[in-house]
């Protein structure tokens, strides 16, 4: 019985590593009854992969015969792969035991589509309402849901989620058509839209009524492929912003494609995973999401390709240098956050620290601040900086000598369109 | 410079800051019994710890800084660095001098310090909540045991209470020789004297383990394994957030299967 479970686990869970999102925070569920877990609202890492990446979720398929022929996924129905399939009990008892011992924060549940959308989808809500009603579980649960599900289905589904997610998969409809000519990008934003009702409708009734059974406390989230189609990261970062700004999405992930298929349609396998432009596109969302620019800030049809060798925040400077310098113990907090090589911490620090004495160089380093980056976009109350009139090039420069990326340089740069 | 030796507790270092402001003593050096030179020589005071006086220093403490901060001394102490007390009473001297609210001051470098180095000890106490591994024994107790940088125990006690209400469970510090045990009802601190017992070293053998333990660690060994991908393998990455010192109790990290 074990060695059948190993091998479903095994299949199971590698048909499910594609999905990036592992996030486990946002939610606040307290133990109640003196049940089994409790989330903070505060994410934890329980592992780390080789590759880096953190295991926080038992994250697994259901199962992965799929119905679909979607060419950038291991699981299409063409593909020469072992099929499995859990049961609903060995769901749940894989994750209570993982639970239990302090391995996860909870379960990702994710699925290839079997027969219909309902028939798969109503599988997912049942493990949860298990969880959850038998086993009194209050961990994290991340369901998938499934495109075309009835709303019956996905209002039930937010009842024991804290977070749900569709996966947009490809950053255009072009893109979409392409590879997954049996998908429509309608029937993804379709769920999408009906959650984002349900979750402001629940945060509206609990303003009035306390006891309102939380829906889906940690939001939705989606996924792009990055990589596999020609879109460039205009493209992927409008999508993006759209679905923060208009979807109230909590998070959108970029996944580099990794090489899985011959199709000719994509890019051939042993092309190297486009790590670098998923960094950077992370770099850009951190961006609009929490230090204030604008989309057009960072890419637009003049610059539509981020740029590789440097952060998006420096490109940023160096294209409006005539920003700059800016005077750290006169500036505005929200001017601050936009200076290369400072984070929002460094920021709050500084902008604390200044009331009582002005900053120097020793206070801003000891506070944190990549100097090497900063010091051509800002003045403190040390006499030296930097006066000379350099180019926007010359700064790349000296910042790309004194600095040393994480990357080596054999990763594949983005391929170039023009 | 006075030498003052106590406990090597917080409630003892409180007091020790209480006579400190009682007797007016400017020039201190203050250093835990079990870090005491035999060759110290010169002007040494013993401070009894007293928890009355302790209570006072940190209900003063609490309304000069506001609870969020001098939670913040409280982590700083439990990194155990060296001269950590000194440096702390730096703090409070300068806190208590000051009218301003000072907790923000990171030009200071006692300020700065103690936002840094809780800041430490904050990571190590989420690193213990993320790489406890409980092991279920034949008699239902989760078992762990941990080896952390910094003395988190009296950090991690609330988040494990709340999260695993309904089994037993005790984490072992078995370089600090004391842990941390729930039975269904509270959270007590426990010392074991594990000579002669069947875990050696803290660590449980194989014959008192619970069915179905080994089992799950096995999956969860090819959880780990296969949900890596090898096109994006990053060992320097992942050494950077699991640290070699750590493997030996993640259950993912040991040889086998």
């Amino acid at each position: 019985m074990w060695d059948r479970i190993s091998e479903k686990l095994k299949i199971l869970s590698d048909a499910a590593k594609y999905d990036v999102s592992c996030a486990s925070s946002g939610s606040k569920r307290k133990n109640e009854n003196k049940g089994l877990g409790n989330s903070s609202g505060m994410g934890i890492c329980h592992a780390y992969t080789e590759d880096g990446r953190c295991v926080s979720l038992l994250k697994i398929l259901l199962t992965n015969h799929c119905i679909y022929d979607c060419a950038y996924c291991v699981s299409r129905r063409s593909n020469d792969v072992k099929r499995a399939a859990f049961t609903v009990q060995e769901v749940v008892d894989l994750t209570i035991n993982f639970y239990r011992r302090n391995y996860i924060e909870g379960l990702f549940l994710s699925s290839g589509i079997f027969s219909n959308a309902d028939f798969t989808m109503e599988r997912l809500v049942r493990i949860a309402k298990k969880l959850r009603t038998e086993e009194n579980f209050h961990g994290y649960i991340h369901l998938k849901a499934i495109p075309g599900a009835s709303k019956e289905l996905l209002n039930e589904a937010g009842l024991y989620a804290d977070r749900l997610s569709v996966n947009i998969e490809m950053p255009t409809e072009q893109g979409l058509k392409l590879l997954a000519p049996d998908k429509k990008r309608d029937d993804m934003i379709h769920p999408m839209k009906h959650l984002k009702a349900a979750i402001e409708e629940n945060r509206d009734e609990k303003k009035v009524l306390k006891r309102t059974p939380l829906f889906a406390p940690a939001g939705q989230s989606t996924q792009m492929v990055v990589g596999a189609t020609a879109e460039t990261d205009l493209n992927i970062l409008s999508v993006a912003d759209w679905f923060y700004k208009k979807m109230q999405l909590k998070r959108v992930y970029y996944s580099g494609y990794v090489p899985i298929s011959n199709d000719s349609r994509l890019p051939m396998i042993g092309t190297p995973v486009p790590m670098i432009r998923e960094n950077r596109l992370y770099q850009a969302d951190w961006l609009m999401r929490f230090y204030g620019f604008e989309r057009n800030e960072i890419v637009s049809i003049d610059y539509p390709l981020l740029d590789m060798d440097i952060d998006p925040k420096l490109a940023w400077a160096l294209r409006n240098l005539h920003l700059f310098p800016i005077d750290i113990n006169k500036a505005d907090l929200a001017v601050i956050k936009r200076v290369p090589g400072i984070g929002v911490t460094s920021a709050l620090k500084i902008v604390a620290a200044r009331k009582f004495n002005n900053l120097n160089w020793e206070h801003l380093k000891k506070i944190g601040i990549s100097i090497n980056k900063a010091k051509y976009f800002i003045t403190c109350s040390s006499k030296d900086f930097e006066r000379k009139d350099y180019q926007p090039l010359q700064i790349k420069q000296f910042i790309l000598n004194t600095g040393h990326s994480k990357y080596r340089p054999d990763f594949s740069p983005q391929i170039s369109l023009f | 410079m006075k030498t003052i030796i106590y406990d090597g507790s917080f409630s003892g270092w409180l007091t020790v800051v209480f006579h400190v402001y009682e007797y007016k003593w400017t020039d201190v050096n203050i250093l835990p019994v079990a870090k005491q030179q035999h060759s110290l020589f010169g002007d040494i005071h013993q401070v009894e710890t007293d928890e009355a006086k302790a209570d006072r220093v940190w209900h003063a403490l609490k309304k000069k800084i506001t609870n969020e901060y001098a939670m913040q001394l409280f982590q700083t102490f439990l990194s155990e660095e060296e001269h950590v007390e000194n440096v702390l009473l730096q703090y409070v001297r300068y806190a208590f001098s000051s009218q301003q609210k000072i907790t923000h001051n990171y030009s200071n470098s006692a300020v700065l310090y103690v936002s840094q180095t809780a800041r430490k000890v904050h990571r190590e106490k989420h690193r213990m909540e993320a790489f406890v591994r409980f092991q279920c024994l034949k008699d239902g107790l989760y078992y762990a045991t941990i080896e952390p940088d910094y003395n988190v125990l009296p950090l991690i006690k609330k988040h494990f209470e709340e999260r695993y209400a309904d089994q037993r469970w005790m984490i072992y510090d078995v370089k600090r020789h004391y842990g941390l045990y729930y039975d269904l009802n509270s959270v007590d601190l426990i010392s074991i004297n594990f000579e002669n017992t069947v875990a050696k070293n803290g660590k449980p053998s194989s014959e008192i383990l619970n069915e179905g333990e080994v089992q799950y660690q096995l999956l969860w060994k090819d959880y780990f394994k296969s949900v890596t991908i090898a096109a994006r393998k990053n060992i320097k990455l992942h050494v950077q957030h699991m640290p070699t010192r750590y493997w030996k109790y993640l259950i993912e990290k040991l040889p086998g299967r």
